[in-house]
């Protein structure tokens, strides 16, 4: 099915009156949650999934993505008022908004931010639209050796080439990779990694680990680095721009949402990369006496840009999400389970299979981008206000949810000791700087691999060389192989030439 | 080159990531032999992620030896101090959770909890706090259970209000 034509279906199913009541649901928890410092998409899915048992696939699905679409408008309103970035792609935007709303421009900051979001997030889903049957047609050749080398690449740039450290960033991952294999081995029925508990034998559940690194790590964390007093929230005033604010913030927009885009779709996800690009790019391209703005007074093009690389990155990362199944954020990790909790399997048969499911949330993405930015202008003042939940009734709330979503489940206490135990473990994470997002990745992505390897270690009856023979498969892993070694190699090669 | 000293701290973590991989190694022992015919068994992928644990943690350890990573990234470094009460309160509630839930339900222990937590944050109005948890608690309770159709353990006062299950 063309896109065109997969649109209209899908716009046809999306414009009915339940599933606009799920996609404005979706959009207004999105925004009040991405406000919400501490807590991000991938807690709030998380924290959604029961629903996977009540409600129709198509209708959690568009509830999902106002969700995930939602927290991104969120987030950038927190990073300007109060100058905590809620997560890594919305750091850059709190470096200009944050300096723009302390020189009582925080209206136009947070207004060029939203339509900012709206402009990459349209341009972003026609890419999804677009591209996706594309890469479909593509990943219909691929057989088990490919997928494994994809996964493979996969793990390495989400652990490896993206933060701080390579080395933390693996041992995130196989820390992810470890808890993964708890459980049944699905191909010969043992039992793996359970300590003999009979609780673990159905595996460690995805909920369960993502609400101990979101939710439980991070107030543990704050806990044991409190320090008394308030955060500052910066006022909102009025949230219009003027003439030259629209012809500083054009530009930047179009240029951010094309630089996130295509960084998403790459199984190099993650939105650092594209918004510090952006920002920079910004700078540079300033007028002289916009620069001086920078890292000063606040410069309108710095909020501008980097938000929109940041939305269109993240409408990127369902790209590779709906068409290989490869998430390539913790966010597109917990929506995979989700598939995988309605008997669902991403890859490239969903386009054929699940063509309604997939299309129908491809149009409810549209429809969401334009809720979202009528619900942020209007209404900025009421988020601001979220923003003003004292501390310490906002992190016990957050622990009550997070004991629903894991106790909810099971209604074992051998549930919440490990979620508190990975807590604990993910407050020493927070500590020593290992990223939380690969674990998620990790486990949800390791099965996955280990299935791939097997079946095609089965096919080339056990010879291990097909991964390098096969020659889609072998440029694959000299990609990720590069991503790892490279640059290392070249840190060595520029200080040998400088030595 | 700078010839530091190691970090301690930096050390723990390295030394906790080679017990990770002692524990996988251990676990991958543990696991039987199939008797069904694979060309993969279930051992291969455990001994590959026991290895690769043990290998990082060893490069984190002797990293941790050099000087270790944490002065140097500004987060950490300039990180407030450790506040010993808060995280005691925090851990406390949890504790509590933990404990109450099977035998008082989970509206009554999200309460205790959440008045913990929010002492754990520096609010002292214990009162305010305890009334607002229940509220908080018993809608999230009625959200979930009654629309939603999660069991997350009934108790004293879900039986009061909704009547005991049959």
């Amino acid at each position: 099915m063309d896109a065109i034509a997969g649109l209209s279906m899908g716009f046809a199913n999306a414009l009915s009156l339940t599933n606009l009541g799920w996609a404005l649901l979706g959009c207004f928890l999105g925004t009040a949650i991405g406000v919400l410092p501490g807590l991000g998409p991938a807690l709030t899915i998380a924290l959604l999934l029961p629903i996977t048992f009540s409600v129709s696939a198509t209708g959690a699905f568009i509830l999902f993505c106002g969700i995930f679409y939602g927290a991104m408008y969120g987030g950038s309103t927190t990073s300007i008022l109060l100058n905590t970035p809620g997560e890594s792609g919305s750091i850059i935007t709190a470096l200009e908004g944050a300096k723009m709303a302390r020189n009582g421009r925080a209206g136009p900051a947070l207004a060029t931010s939203a339509i900012g979001s709206f402009v990459a997030g349209t341009v972003g889903t026609l890419g999804i639209a677009f591209l996706g049957p594309v890469v479909v047609e593509l990943a219909l050749q691929l057989g088990p050796a490919e997928y494994f080398s994809l996964m493979v690449l996969c793990f390495v740039t989400v652990s490896a080439v993206l933060g701080g450290s390579a080395l933390r960033g693996l041992t995130s991952l196989f820390f992810g990779l470890l808890l993964g294999l708890v459980g049944i081995d699905l191909q010969t029925g043992q039992p793996r990694l359970t300590f003999g508990i009979v609780e673990l034998l159905d595996g460690v559940n995805v909920v369960l680990v993502a609400v101990a690194l979101f939710a439980v790590g991070e107030t543990l964390y704050l806990a044991w680095r409190h320090v008394e007093g308030k955060a500052e929230v910066l006022p909102v005033g009025r949230i219009m721009m003027s003439r030259s604010d629209w012809k500083r913030s054009v530009w930047p927009w179009v240029r951010g949402a094309g630089l996130g885009f295509p960084f998403g779709v790459m199984p190099a996800g993650g939105s650092e990369m594209p918004t510090m690009l952006s920002y920079y790019a910004e700078r540079k391209l300033a007028s002289p006496e916009a620069r001086k703005e920078f890292g000063t007074t606040g410069a309108i093009e710095g909020v501008a840009g980097p938000e929109a690389a940041n939305n269109a990155a993240a409408a990127g990362v369902l790209v590779p999400m709906l068409t290989l199944g490869l998430p390539t954020s913790a966010t597109a990790a917990i929506m995979l389970s989700a598939f995988q909790s309605y008997g669902i399997q991403p890859g490239p048969l969903l386009f054929t299979t699940q063509a309604e499911l997939v299309w129908t949330l491809i149009a409810s993405l549209f429809i969401a981008n334009v809720m979202l930015v009528v619900l942020n202008l209007p209404l900025v003042g009421l988020w601001a206000r979220i923003l003003k939940i004292p501390q310490p009734q906002l992190y016990a709330g957050i622990l009550i949810f997070a004991t629903i979503g894991t106790y909810g489940i099971s209604n074992s206490v051998v549930d919440l000791m490990l979620l508190y135990g990975i807590g604990i473990i993910a407050m020493f994470m927070r500590r020593f700087d290992f990223p939380v997002a690969p674990v998620v990745i990790g486990m949800i992505l390791g099965p996955m691999a280990e299935q791939a390897m097997r079946q095609a270690l089965t096919i080339s009856q056990g010879d291990w060389t097909t991964f390098l023979t096969r020659p889609v498969s072998l440029v694959i892993l000299l990609v990720a192989a590069a991503a790892l070694l490279g640059p290392r190699l070249y840190g060595r090669w520029v200080r040998r030439m400088a030595g | 080159m700078r010839q530091a000293r190691p970090d301690r701290a930096d050390l723990g973590a390295g030394l906790f990531v080679v017990a990770l991989g002692g524990l996988a190694v251990w676990q991958a022992l543990a696991i039987p032999t199939s008797p069904l015919y694979a060309q993969v068994g279930p051992k291969l992928v455990p001994w590959l992620i026991a290895a690769g644990l043990l290998v990082l943690g060893v490069l984190l350890t002797l990293e941790a030896l050099r000087g270790g990573w944490s002065a140097d990234i500004p987060d950490i470094a300039e990180a407030p101090p450790p506040n010993p009460r808060s995280l005691a309160l925090l851990l406390a509630a949890l504790l509590a959770n933990l404990v109450l839930i099977e035998p008082l339900g989970f509206t009554l222990a999200a309460t205790v909890q959440f008045t913990l937590v929010a002492a754990a944050f520096g609010s002292r109005a214990w009162l305010r706090n305890a009334a607002i948890a229940f509220v908080v608690a018993l809608a999230a309770y009625t959200l979930f259970v009654k629309l939603l159709g999660v069991n997350i353990g009934a108790g004293l006062v879900e039986g009061l209000v909704f009547g005991w299950p049959e």
